[in-house]
């Protein structure tokens, strides 16, 4: 018999990038299949291909051996194909019913929707009310609610692109549980990730991709995560080390910052308590939507505290504006990288002048200078091997990981006394991310104080001197990390125990 | 169902885009002029071919252009910042009305020191105006498209009411019009027999200072950041008010310039029939200029033959005043369809998920 879905050297190539070439793998019904492989390894291009939004130069698909060549998504759905993407596309100010009816071609009365929604929320373990608003929800329930749009459509064949980026590890223990069951009733699931240990523990098969080339297929429970991530990208990863962390004089204090949020769906500030000392790396986890973008808009400055709620040094900073701020050496590099860590449509050096100015002096009484500018942008994609043409191109042009390493590479190399960096490796490819932690690492031996926010818990426990969780808009006391077990971070990352600790306190 | 999805215009093709769009609306204008009973061809090329052969109107063609120039230059900054000032025709009375007086209460005064003076209140004037919704907007989130439009109105009232009371020639025979100005506050003539005076250099200028400060300066480098992505402006320190504030100043100021320009040189007092819709029509030549320095002197150009142009077919060929009008309102109608077409590509079908 043959197989569900066949690949059949797959070719595409774009202008200067040869996207793909000769890829062939075949997925099995019930089997979860991973993709592995670098940013621009090939891995969007294939699945969007498969997906039927991008067109292959070359080659076949064959879904139980009957030719497949999707036209646009539609057909690709028309033929069992669905695809949950690592970006949600859900509007806040619409229900969770309203929300699903948007993607549907000839969606069902409003009544038997919600019963389906139910239905189907219900038998998959994802528990889902229809009629409540999708700001409201965790991103854990957004991601549910973008998976049970597809399940609506009895999928053979899911792809899922980095689904656990945002989960706590019980939201990841419940969507493997729902794959785990697909799986046995005969879908074939394609998993793209980075995070090499749920590959292992949850994948019945891997393909390897590099420069768009299919390097090796394995059994990924047979592998160590270091053997994974060494064939994913050809050489040896390197690993910060670990140290003794003594801390330094206190850097940035936060004193019962309080603020409330403008934006409806955001979460309002409690009394956040906080103290970084020189040289020390705290991580703060949590479930996105806690208040990690407030605090990170509170300590950039981009939302004004009161004076005093925010010291650094020595001086009270709470007023300041971003950039005063910046010259005092407190930098911050935030979540959203094109829009709000640069600007997509200017150059790599316009986006090195956007916070290099003060500090790289960049600029000579108000006027830029384009020479200086250019060789600050250089100096940042040499270090950090961003892979661009050139640093006139544009910021949009490059790839998610490569403009993260561009933006917190930006940062970096301003010699901070203190950096915040919020999702430093979110969508970031293995190597990328062992570039930037190593690089974070590197700067905190040097004596500057890093905040880094994350909701991969893994990272932090790399990377991280100490430990606190935000929910729902409350920071908990930092502990060492090693003292809290996974486990009791979850439970903290949930939030309502933790609010309940807060009151009896 | 059709629908629209970004497609990435070369700099070349993107920098045609105005060009297609005059050629458009030639077009398009033609078949206007036909349905009106006139021949197409002729009235083409009397808008469009005949001013640039007659001597007058070649130095016409600079007179009108100058006030256009200097208006979108200002314009240009609030439109790259995402800052939409509609009513710099309101600004550019001002700018007259301010500036006049200022000669009119120097009447009989030589001096050189009187018309530097008449800018600068001039330039003071438009720069209040448009601080009327720059502070709507900042204090109170009002829309500054709508009040800074609605205050031309009470502008060109205001004109009106000035010139027929406390501005009003006491010789004048009761007609609403100012004392002509006295030679001390009217602009120096730079060629002989023709109205060329030193505002069109002064536009020269004031783009090529418009270009160095987008070019090379912070503030250009935050008005474009603020326009691309308001969020990373934020980010890197800018101030959304503050950027507000400034670009309805300069803009407000260069368009009260202007207005002395006008009312110093060309027509000499204040009148009511001063505003002749350059503050509107600057809308246009900014876009037609893609909000370029360089970009907006040819479009000012471009839009100052049309203005040419319909006036001589107006009476050549009896064409209604309005006809012009309509025929630059195509110029822009058709600029900003053009720009979707090179900005997206048009798909057949519904979109997808993603």
């Amino acid at each position: 018999m043959s197989e569900l879905l066949d690949i059949r050297g797959l070719t595409k190539a774009y202008p200067g990038v040869q996207a793909n070439s000769a890829i062939s793998f075949s997925l099995k019904r019930g089997e979860i299949h991973a993709l592995l492989g670098e940013n621009g390894a090939g891995k969007s291009t294939l699945v969007k291909t498969i997906y039927g939004l991008v067109k292959p130069d070359l080659g076949q698909m064959f879904i139980d051996g009957t030719q497949f060549e999707p036209a646009n998504p539609q057909a690709a759905r028309a033929a069992g194909v669905a695809m949950v993407f690592q970006h949600f596309s859900l509007f806040d100010a619409l229900t969770v019913a309203e929300n699903i009816t948007l993607g549907m071609a000839n969606p069902p009365p409003r009544r038997d929707l919600a019963q389906r929604i139910r239905d189907v929320a219900n038998a998959y373990g994802l528990p889902l009310d229809p009629e409540r608003r999708v700001g409201t929800l965790s991103v854990g329930e957004r991601q549910r609610v973008e998976i049970v749009r597809c399940l609506l459509q009895s999928p053979r064949i899911l792809i899922m692109d980095e689904p656990t980026s945002v989960l706590t590890p019980q939201e990841v223990a419940t969507l493997f549980q729902t794959l785990r069951q697909l799986r046995a009733e005969g879908v074939g699931i394609l998993y793209i990730s980075h995070k090499l240990e749920e590959i292992r523990t949850l994948c019945d098969t891997a393909t390897i991709l590099r420069n768009g080339r299919k390097v090796a297929e394995c059994t990924p429970a047979e592998q160590t995560a270091h053997q994974l991530a060494e064939m994913m990208i050809g050489i040896e990863l390197e690993r910060p080390l670990p140290r003794l962390f003594t801390p330094g004089e206190t850097l940035l204090t936060l004193r019962d910052l309080s603020i409330a949020t403008e934006d409806p769906f955001g979460t309002d500030l409690r009394e956040v308590n906080l103290q970084l000392h020189a040289g020390e790396v705290l991580g703060i986890a949590g479930v996105a939507g806690n208040g990690q973008d407030e605090l990170m808009l509170a300590i950039s400055g981009e939302t004004k505290a009161t004076r005093s709620q925010i010291v650094f040094e020595t001086t009270q900073i709470g007023h300041l504006a971003p950039a005063e701020r910046r010259l005092r050496g407190l930098l911050t590099a935030p979540e959203e990288r094109l829009g709000h860590a640069a600007a997509g449509e200017m150059s790599l050096a316009d986006n090195a002048f956007l916070t290099g100015r003060k500090r790289q002096r960049l600029d000579w009484k108000g006027f830029i200078k384009p020479i200086s500018t250019a060789n600050f942008a250089r100096a940042i994609v040499k270090r950090f091997d961003v892979r661009t043409p050139g640093v006139e191109a544009s910021a949009r042009s490059l790839s998610g990981g490569n403009l993260q390493k561009f933006v917190i590479g930006r940062e970096i190399l301003q010699r901070p006394k203190v950096l915040v960096v919020n999702q430093p490796t979110w969508g970031v490819d293995a190597h990328a991310a062992a570039t930037i932690r190593t690089a974070l690492r590197d700067l905190a031996a040097s004596g500057t104080g890093i905040i880094v926010i994350s909701q991969d818990l893994d990272e932090l426990r790399e990377i991280s001197d100490t430990i606190s969780v935000i929910a729902a808009g409350r920071l908990s006391t930092p502990a060492r990390n090693g003292s809290l077990t996974n486990e009791e971070i979850g439970l903290m990352m949930g939030g309502p125990k933790e609010e309940a600790a807060h009151a009896h306190a | 169902m059709l629908t629209l999805e970004p497609h990435r215009a070369g700099p070349v093709k993107q920098l045609f885009t105005p060009v297609w769009a005059i050629l458009a609306t030639m077009l398009a204008g033609g078949l206007l002029f036909l349905l009106l009973g006139k021949n197409p061809v002729e009235a083409i090329r009397i808008i469009f071919v005949d001013p640039l052969f007659d001597p007058f109107s070649r130095s016409e063609l600079f007179i009108k252009a100058a006030p256009l120039a200097i208006i979108a230059t200002g314009l240009s900054f609030g439109f790259r910042a995402g800052v939409w000032n509609i009513g710099a025709e309101g600004q550019f009375i001002l700018g007259a009305i301010c500036g006049g007086a200022v000669g009119l209460a120097f009447y009989g005064v030589e001096g050189v020191y009187v018309l530097p003076l008449m800018a600068l209140a001039g330039m003071a004037g438009g720069f209040a105006w448009a601080m009327i919704p720059a502070l709507l907007r900042t204090r109170f989130n009002a829309n500054e498209i709508l009040v800074s439009l609605m205050l031309v109105y009470v502008a060109t009232l205001l004109l009106s009411a000035l010139v027929s009371g406390p501005l009003r020639d006491p010789d004048g025979f009761n007609f609403p019009e100012s004392r002509q100005f006295h030679d001390s506050a009217t602009l120096p003539i730079l060629i002989e027999r023709t109205r060329i005076h030193i505002g069109i250099p002064i536009a020269f200028l004031i783009s090529v200072g418009a270009w160095l400060i987008l070019q090379r300066h912070v503030f250009g480098f935050h008005i474009k950041l603020m326009g691309a992505a308001p969020r990373a402006a934020h980010f890197a320190g800018v101030s959304t008010n503050r950027m507000v504030v400034l670009c309805l100043g300069i803009s407000g100021a260069l368009a009260g310039l202007a207005g002395v320009f006008e009312a110093a040189g060309p027509v000499g007092q204040l009148v009511p029939s001063l505003p002749t819709g350059y503050g509107f029509t600057a809308i246009i030549v900014a876009f037609l200029g893609r909000l370029q320095p360089l970009g907006i002197l040819f479009a000012s150009f471009v839009l100052a033959l049309t203005i040419i142009g319909g006036e001589t077919a107006q009476f050549s060929l009896q064409i209604p005043a309005a006809a012009i009008s309509v025929f630059q309102g195509m110029l822009l109608f058709f600029l900003l369809a053009f720009d979707i077409f090179t900005r997206f590509r048009i798909r057949r079908g519904v979109a997808g998920v993603a």
